[in-house]
């Protein structure tokens, strides 16, 4: 993991020793450097959940195929999709968001430096206490079982007698304590937002980044604890014979499902709305006008949140609810669609009529505004009960799914990476090395994702190990998994880049896209203490103020 | 370069509420979802032990440990009062009095349990009853435990001369802490010794 390939804030002599700046960087406080972790050790686990889904979809690549065993399958998919949700995607939105919020409304630190460390570390040993599942589940005797019940871990099967030895446990102990983790860093965000901006910085005039960000903290308070106190159950009945998962004793595999879901579901807008908050800061700077309907972007996030809150049970149209609460959750889950709908109109009329730079960033960001488009479409489809009964559990779902997940969120996430690693690092990353990522990564996405809806369409399941040939699903899993070699070389190209640019990179300067927020007034990587005096503002776009005092936007506001 | 405008009003005035309440009060909001998806749970299982020992069996209400806990956010109310006006030997008697009766309530259950276990024969595997009964009294003793800690330093240092007047913000922080893990009890309370009994 080398933590200074990506972007060391170059605060440090070159003579200082090896030693002396690890513990530097372990015992750190400071919101920047927690924030690098956090991406860094993103990073990291992103290459590692990618390489398991390589090996599924190598394993799919024709019918019949023993690439690998139906046990090390099940324990391929479960540890994916445990890993990109718990271990790339919200640490590096996490990390994001250390990063930036302070930098963005004038603050020196987060409102609790120390607990931002602790969660962090909490995070990190969290996921290495999931991997070491790999060596430990089964006593060091084994050959190693990693957890294979699947990412949301339906009783019974999480239960002693179908997961004997311990790979479950590390599963459930991992999500423990990055839970707590995560639940740290949000009151750790919500906290900065609401009590460190600087002076003149009224909430209608936060960048919207901090505004997105601070509604994403929230619906982790409302979902992360569900999730943890779920575990804790998992924990009791697996450790001291409890019984709340167990049928056998008069419990419900059905409550852990709600249990679940009422996380599982808010976390796909603890994803989103990050990403989201990525977009209205990134489209408005190469598009060269400002976002389109402030109040109405606050609101609709706001809406978003609520509403994320009542839709979790649409992941469990196919359990058999009744038809009162079928109608309930197929009513909100498309009503959610509505504010969603705005942001897109809202980014779209931002665009309209703008002067479009297409960088790198910009890029990412259009690709995300069609796909998200696209994913919320079958999104609409799937949250129409009848229609779920049908392809509940089906490769349609999965690639509903990942099109939100790796069209949406990760295409986001590509075009912040571009966008701010300039101030993070204070180098240029590479614009032809930035493109090439951009389509190969574009097109291995559709190749991948579009395709892998029509296998669902025509009946294949979600975590099958291998099929039959002849169903017509063959060609479909050939051109899916052709898709991933083209993702896998995009992303090879990503980080090659960011290795690179940090090294050989030209200075970027303090602010390399005439942009108008904080953080490109500091320097670039910014100094410890962040603004060498505390600013104070007036706009929502201080730094345009600054460029242009004939005609400054707090005017108009 | 900076992004310093000094065209702001000097007078600005700029006051953004304290972070260590905000802090508190997200923590609250965090520790409330847990306990709601415990409640549930509880209330969900009400009924459904497949055996015995059934909880009207085996449960009366602890209302004598209840008022002391509830009364201890009387005494940390006036505690904080005191550190507040600067009077320290008050606010170190109302402070002593709080962690006495948070003991004491904490004993109540240690002697509930202790009874239950090695009387009634009720475990936390011996039936659904069980299993959701200590996990949700559990959680919140713990939480009572958490705050004895918490509340047993300040105490300390207050010992030591360490507290002063210009902590009383802090101290006001823990309170909330306390006040929700009384108020918390209410509705434990209501679950388990009225509604599921």
């Amino acid at each position: 993991m080398s933590t200074d390939a990506i972007a060391l804030p170059g605060t440090e002599l070159a003579s200082t020793p090896v030693a002396a700046r690890l513990h530097a960087w372990i015992t750190t406080v400071d919101h920047k450097r927690l924030g690098i972790l956090y991406i860094t050790y993103a990073l990291v686990f992103l290459v590692i959940g990618g390489v398991e889904a390589t090996i599924m979809r190598i394993q799919l690549i024709r019918p019949h195929n023993d690439f690998v065993s139906p046990q090390v399958f099940n324990r391929m998919f479960t540890m994916h999709g445990t890993t990109m949700i718990f271990f790339v995607a919200m640490p590096v939105m996490f990390g994001f968001a250390n990063y930036l919020i302070p930098l963005m409304i004038g603050a020196r630190d987060m409102a609790f430096p120390r607990l931002n460390a602790f969660s962090f570390w909490m995070t990190a040993f969290g996921g290495l206490l999931l991997y070491f599942s790999l060596v430990g589940a089964n006593g060091l005797y084994g050959a190693g079982n990693a957890p294979d019940v699947g990412w949301f871990a339906y009783a019974p099967l999480t239960s002693r007698t179908f997961s004997v030895g311990h790979s479950t446990d590390f599963w459930t102990l991992a999500l423990l304590v990055s839970g707590f983790g995560s639940i740290g860093t949000a009151i750790n965000i919500i906290a900065t937002v609401l009590s460190m901006r600087c002076p003149g910085m009224t909430l209608a005039k936060m960048p919207l980044f901090a505004w997105l960000n601070l509604v994403m903290a929230g619906l982790v308070i409302l979902a992360v604890s569900p999730l943890t106190a779920a575990q804790i159950m998992l924990v009791i009945d697996r450790y001291l014979g409890g019984h709340f998962f167990d049928t056998q004793a008069g419990g419900s595999a059905v409550i852990w499902m709600h249990f679940f879901w009422v996380f599982g579901h808010p976390e796909v807008y603890v994803l989103v709305i990050p990403a989201f908050a990525f977009a209205s800061e990134i489209i408005p700077v190469f598009s060269r006008k400002p976002i389109f309907g402030y109040p109405v972007m606050v609101g609709a996030t706001v809406a978003i949140g609520f509403i994320s809150m009542s839709v979790w049970a649409h992941h469990m149209f196919t359990v058999g609810m009744s038809s009162a609460a079928n109608t309930f959750f197929v009513i909100s889950t498309m009503a959610i669609a509505v504010p969603t709908g705005i942001k897109i109109f809202n980014w779209l009329a931002t665009m309209w009529g703008g002067k479009i730079e297409f960088k790198t960033p910009m890029l990412f960001l259009i690709a995300f505004l069609f796909q998200f488009l696209i994913a919320g479409l079958t999104g609409v489809m799937l949250a129409s009960a009848p229609f779920d009964w049908q392809l509940g559990n089906s490769y349609f779902v999965v690639a509903h799914f990942h099109y939100v997940i790796v069209g949406a969120i990760l295409f986001c996430l590509f075009g912040a990476f571009y966008y701010w690693f300039p101030k993070m690092s204070g180098k240029m990353y590479n614009e032809t090395l930035g493109k090439l990522h951009f389509w190969l990564f574009f097109v291995g996405f559709h190749l991948t994702f579009d395709f892998m809806h029509i296998p669902g369409l025509l009946g294949m399941p979600r975590r099958i190990y291998t099929y039959e040939p002849g169903r017509g699903w063959d060609t479909w899993n050939l051109i899916v998994t052709i898709g991933v070699f083209f993702q896998a070389a995009g992303t090879l190209v990503f980080l090659g880049n960011l290795i690179w640019s940090y090294f050989r990179g030209r200075l970027a300067g303090n602010d390399p896209w005439d942009a108008w927020t904080l953080e490109w007034s500091t320097d670039s990587p910014p100094p410890a203490y962040n603004f060498y005096t505390i600013p104070s503002v007036q706009s929502r776009r201080p730094l345009w103020d600054l460029k242009h005092p004939d005609d400054p936007d707090w005017k108009y506001e | 370069m900076n992004a310093t405008s000094t065209t702001l009003p000097a007078a600005l005035e700029w006051k953004l509420p304290a972070r260590g309440q905000v802090g508190m009060y997200v923590l609250i909001g965090a520790e409330s979802a847990i306990f709601t998806i415990f409640v549930v749970a509880y209330l969900f299982y009400v009924g459904k032990s497949l055996s015995g020992p059934m909880p009207s069996e085996v449960l009366s209400p602890p209302i004598l440990y209840t008022v002391c806990l509830l009364s201890s956010s009387l005494t940390i109310h006036f505690a904080a009062r005191s550190l507040r006006a600067g009077k320290v030997q008050s606010f170190a008697a109302w402070w002593l009095l709080t962690i006495m009766l948070g003991a004491i309530f904490l004993y109540g259950t240690a002697s509930e349990w202790h009874r239950l276990i090695y009387k009634e024969g009720l475990t936390i595997a011996t039936n659904l009853f069980g299993t959701t009964y200590y996990s949700l009294v559990g959680l919140h003793g713990f939480h009572v435990i958490v705050g004895l800690f918490a509340l047993s330093t300040v105490l300390a240092f207050t010992i030591f001369g360490a507290v002063k007047q210009e902590h009383a913000e802090r101290v006001d922080v823990l309170s909330l802490y306390w006040h929700f893990v009384d108020a918390v009890w209410i509705v434990v309370f209501t679950v388990v010794y009225v509604i599921g009994r």
